[in-house]
């Protein structure tokens, strides 16, 4: 009569890692066969739930694809978007500016972040003020404010040129994504000890543009990328600051592309949520890594 | 940590310079500062300012009076009630919809799937998600089509229509529950087992257990969220700009037509009219962090 | 007849075992501890008698009623958790009268029973506060309070006092026990901390992978451990290699010095090698000739508070062993490298079977204490 296998047992943990309380072969009792049908209710409602939501979800975008594919000839509608030079022009402005958007944002919040959190905690409270404002201020908002204070008029006449209006669209994007990136870096730097790591990179001799660029920013990596896919999510698909400014972005020109190709638009909004929703797998995954990360750090 | 670059100098390197304190650190924040100064203060401030001015240039309060009249106030009260409705509905579908995939007994995959899902759809407002709808529940939309098919008439029997505030409430919708079911997740998981357990060894049922404990512990963030859902809705434009050509009478579709200069242009009412609609995305943010400081302390 | 009663009760968790065959009775208003490491089996067990776990099989009586197919909610059993699992929407008060609450006794009564166990666990000026406003010893007092408000039959503590500092654990650790000799209540403790075992209960119930190794009083389990496991897990221990002299005379060698068991030694051959282990309080400093001798030099000193542990090292490199000795101002220590004679009577010699000796030789032994 042997042990039990050690290897097997030495992996398990305390028993509240099991299947709970109704772990298989348990001999069922009358209150127990009662309760396991409650459960069964339960979860043929819980299923009624998440069956509502996933047909309401998928409904759109189904009626979407099928007006898309009514085109003459079958699929002719997503092969002329690969051809509307409208399109690519488009997206390709929109990614640009998200581009850029991404690229200052992180310049400006990562050092105001990391301040914040090393050694002016006291203004803790006034940052996230501010990057909250733009949930009070909504894009409608922000763009009306914006041009009627960089108009012909002012000291800054931004609004005048398509210059100046390709840096206000940018100016309001980087604005946008404060709520989203100051999060995302705020919480890649409580996750990791930045005091320490500060003071251990100046023991060791290095200077304060080296810790951020060296020591901080490789650290905040996953919490940047999660930021910067989010911000791009929201810039591609952005419409009313880039009507307003009259830019020649993604979703205006979507909106009024159905004038002419009803079917090129149905097929456009499908591809744009094609493009969320790989950024926000990328999201995921790259989450999912840098658990996994942490994980092996700590074991 | 797997890519901490620490600097490791080459022997022989210069010795590194003196640590510095932190004298000129404060560097660091000024290009955040100035930014949000020029970009976000500012217009903000231009707009507060020319609200309370008139065409001349004196100082005025004229411009919030006559937001009272019965037209705006019908504006402000569309925009109120789509928000709230939307809210609602839409926190509390979002609720269930969290708690079936986290605690309801469904297959694990379904969670990570609908949570990759509403990340997605919580950013997909705007003009895909209004063409999406018109394809499937508009006057000739499959949905539509499909419904008449089996003898049902959206559009005659009870005066739906797609671009009306019901048809802007449903397609907002799509994006609020997924917005709830992102922010409420983590407030589901932060119930803790032991919890439940506590109140079973005292006797409670499992309706007593959410009466009691469960739901009063999620009030909160789910109050907080519906908020959040609410200002959500209330600064929506592109969704119903899209859907209705700008003909729905909401307040930043009303803001929009004051910016191209269709209606009785008058800046500075414009400015007021932008005001309210400030004021009350303050007034529903302080409410969040009020509440989201509460539920961060129970949840800790 | 015992008050809880645990009859071959069993836990499996698919394949895995959890818990064996689990057999305790114990008598009313009596202490007992389960002790062992983290994935024993101690925890599952508690859990079956609350209810959380359905045993796969066995029975569990409490008073003389069956309550293996009972509900959590159905068992007036108390519980205290680990993490306190205090409600964080209700203050202290409403904490504590929860289960009165449930059970829909008047205001009054609540509020006189709060009162009382409040005062029970000195907290009566905290009953308006939030859990979040306490320490977590005063957490821990709450949740204690408000397992024992609904008179539980069974009072079980689950890990209680690990979330908390060394000195909290200590004190709070003496408060249960009086609550509980006041209270005269029937008491299940699980722990992983043989020093709380020792000092709680009444009776121990080692564990180790779902099976139970011994139950027995502190005094029975620390001084006579039935395995070697046992003798491992609670109080420290010196692992020796012994060469068997002569088996039936219980004659040893350790490191070329001849040493004796009490016993004869049934699982060796002469010649053949087997381990010993002895506890470090039971050696003492110097040769005496009626006890075994063991001679080595200095090898380290280590200062632990009350009691010094001196390690020596065998001049032939074959090991070391450890001996501990009160510390008072007039100690004179040893100075490393000095040679030095211990001495230990010959029941002291534990003679382990070579299993155990495999794990009792894991280095995490004497100098993890």
């Amino acid at each position: 009569m042997g042990r039990p296998n050690p290897a097997i047992t030495g992996t398990a943990i305390e028993g509240e890692l099991g299947p709970g309380p109704h772990g298989p072969g348990a001999v069922p009792s009358n209150s127990a066969r009662r309760s396991r049908r409650s459960r069964y209710a339960g979860r043929i409602f819980w299923w009624l739930i998440f069956l509502i939501g996933f047909l309401y979800f998928f409904l759109p975008l189904y009626g979407t694809l099928d007006f898309s594919l009514k085109s003459k000839p079958f699929g002719s509608a997503y092969t002329a978007i690969l051809s509307d030079s409208g399109f690519v022009s488009s997206l390709g402005y929109s990614f640009v500016a998200g581009i850029l958007t991404i690229i200052i944002s992180i310049l400006i919040i990562v050092p105001t972040a990391f301040w914040v959190r090393l050694k002016y905690p006291q203004l803790r409270p006034f940052i996230e003020f501010i990057t909250l404002l733009p949930f009070v201020i909504p894009p409608v908002i922000l763009v009306y404010g914006l041009l009627n204070t960089y108009n012909g008029k002012s000291l800054l006449p931004l609004g005048d040129s398509d210059t100046g209006l390709n840096v206000l669209l940018v100016a309001a994007y980087v604005v946008l994504s404060f709520p989203y990136m100051y999060r995302a870096v705020d919480t890649g730097l409580r996750a990791i000890d930045i005091q320490s790591l500060t003071e251990a990179s100046q023991s060791l001799g290095a200077g304060w543009g080296r810790i951020l660029w060296q020591v901080i920013l490789p650290n905040l990596r996953t919490s940047l990328l999660s930021g910067a896919f989010l911000s791009l999510a929201i810039v591609v698909g952005e419409f009313t600051i880039a009507t307003f400014m009259s830019r020649p972005a993604f979703a205006p020109y979507l909106n009024i592309v159905g004038d002419s190709k009803p079917y090129e638009q149905a097929a456009l909004a499908l591809v744009s949520f094609g493009i969320t929703w790989l950024a926000m797998i990328l999201i995921a995954v790259i989450g999912r890594n840098s658990r996994s990360q942490i994980k092996v750090t700590l074991g | 940590m797997t890519n901490a670059a620490l600097p490791i100098k080459a022997p022989g390197a210069p010795v590194a310079r003196p640590v510095r304190r932190f004298g000129l650190a404060w560097l660091g924040m000024v290009p955040f500062l100035l930014f949000a100064f020029l970009f976000l203060v500012a217009p903000t401030v231009f707009l507060v300012g020319g609200s309370l001015q008139n065409a001349k240039g004196t100082f005025t309060l004229e411009n919030f009076a006559n937001l009272f009249t019965p037209q705006i106030m019908q504006t402000y009260e569309n925009s109120l009630e789509i928000s709230i409705v939307t809210a609602v509905i839409g926190g509390i579908f979002g609720l269930l919809l969290a708690y079936a995939v986290i605690s309801g007994g469904l297959p694990g995959i379904l969670r990570s799937a609908l949570m990759t899902f509403s990340g997605v759809a919580s950013n997909f407002a705007g003009v895909p998600l209004a063409f999406a709808f018109i394809y499937t529940i508009g006057r000739a939309g499959l949905f539509t089509v499909f419904l008449k098919s089996v003898g049902i008439d959206l559009y005659n029997s009870n005066g739906f229509s797609i671009y009306s505030k019901i048809g802007l409430e449903v397609v907002y919708l799509y994006f609020q529950f997924p917005l709830m079911v992102l922010i409420i997740a983590p407030a589901i998981d932060g119930l803790k087992k032991d919890w439940r357990e506590a109140a079973e060894n005292m006797g409670a049922s499992s309706f007593q257990y959410w009466r009691r404990i469960a739901l009063p512990i999620l009030m909160p963030s789910l109050l907080g969220t519906m908020i959040l859902l609410f200002g959500n809705a209330f600064g929506a434009q592109a969704t119903a700009y899209a859907l209705t050509g700008g003909f729905i009478d909401i307040v930043t579709i009303a803001i929009s037509r004051q910016m191209r200069g269709d209606v009785l242009f008058n800046p500075n009412q414009g400015y007021a009219l932008a005001m309210g609609m400030v004021i009350i995305m303050a007034i529903s943010i302080a409410g969040y962090s009020l509440l989201q400081r509460r539920s961060e302390r129970w949840l800790k | 007849m015992a008050f809880l009663e645990l009859t071959g009760v069993q836990k499996r968790f698919g394949e895995f075992a959890a818990v064996h065959n689990f057999d305790l009775a114990a008598d009313a208003g009596e202490f007992v501890s389960f002790l062992g490491p983290s994935g024993c089996g101690k925890t599952t067990t508690l859990r079956m008698i609350a209810g959380f776990e359905r045993p796969t099989a066995g029975k569990i009586v409490v008073n003389g009623a069956d309550i293996t197919d009972k509900a959590p909610n159905q068992r007036n059993v108390g519980m205290v958790f680990q993490s306190y699992a205090l409600f964080p929407n209700m203050t202290v008060a409403d904490n504590v009268g929860f289960g009165l609450k449930i059970r829909k006794r008047s205001k009054d009564q609540i509020k006189k029973r709060v009162g009382e166990l409040l005062e029970l666990i000195h907290l009566p000026d905290k009953a308006s506060r939030y859990p979040w406003q306490l320490s977590g010893g005063q957490q821990q007092r709450v949740a204690l309070a408000r397992a024992l408000a609904i008179e539980p039959q069974v009072l079980l503590l689950d890990e209680p006092l690990s979330a908390l500092d060394a000195k909290i654990r200590v004190s709070l650790r003496n408060e249960i026990r009086a609550i509980q000799r006041q209270l005269g209540i029937t008491t299940v403790y699980v722990t992983h901390d043989q020093e709380e075992a020792l000092s709680l209960s009444d009776r121990i119930v080692v564990m180790s992978e779902g099976r139970v190794e011994q139950i027995g009083t502190p005094f029975e389990i620390y001084n006579f451990p039935s395995t070697g496991f046992v003798a491992r897990f609670v109080g420290t221990l010196n692992v020796l290699s012994a060469k068997v002299i002569d088996p039936g005379a219980g004659t040893l060698e350790v490191a070329g010095q001849p040493i004796r068991a009490a016993k004869p030694i049934s699982g060796g051959h002469a010649g053949g090698m087997i381990t010993v282990a002895l506890r470090p309080e039971i050696i003492q400093l110097g040769s005496r000739a009626d006890l075994n001798n063991l001679s080595g030099i200095v090898d380290d000193v280590t200062f632990l508070g009350s009691i010094v542990r001196v390690r020596i090292k065998f001049t032939d490199g074959s090991g070391v062993i450890s001996f501990d000795t009160f510390n008072n101002p007039h100690l004179a220590v040893p100075d490393r490298g000095t040679a030095i004679t211990v001495s230990f009577p010959t029941e002291a010699c534990l003679v382990l079977d070579q299993a155990e000796a495999a794990a009792a030789a894991a280095p995490e032994d004497l100098d993890a204490a």
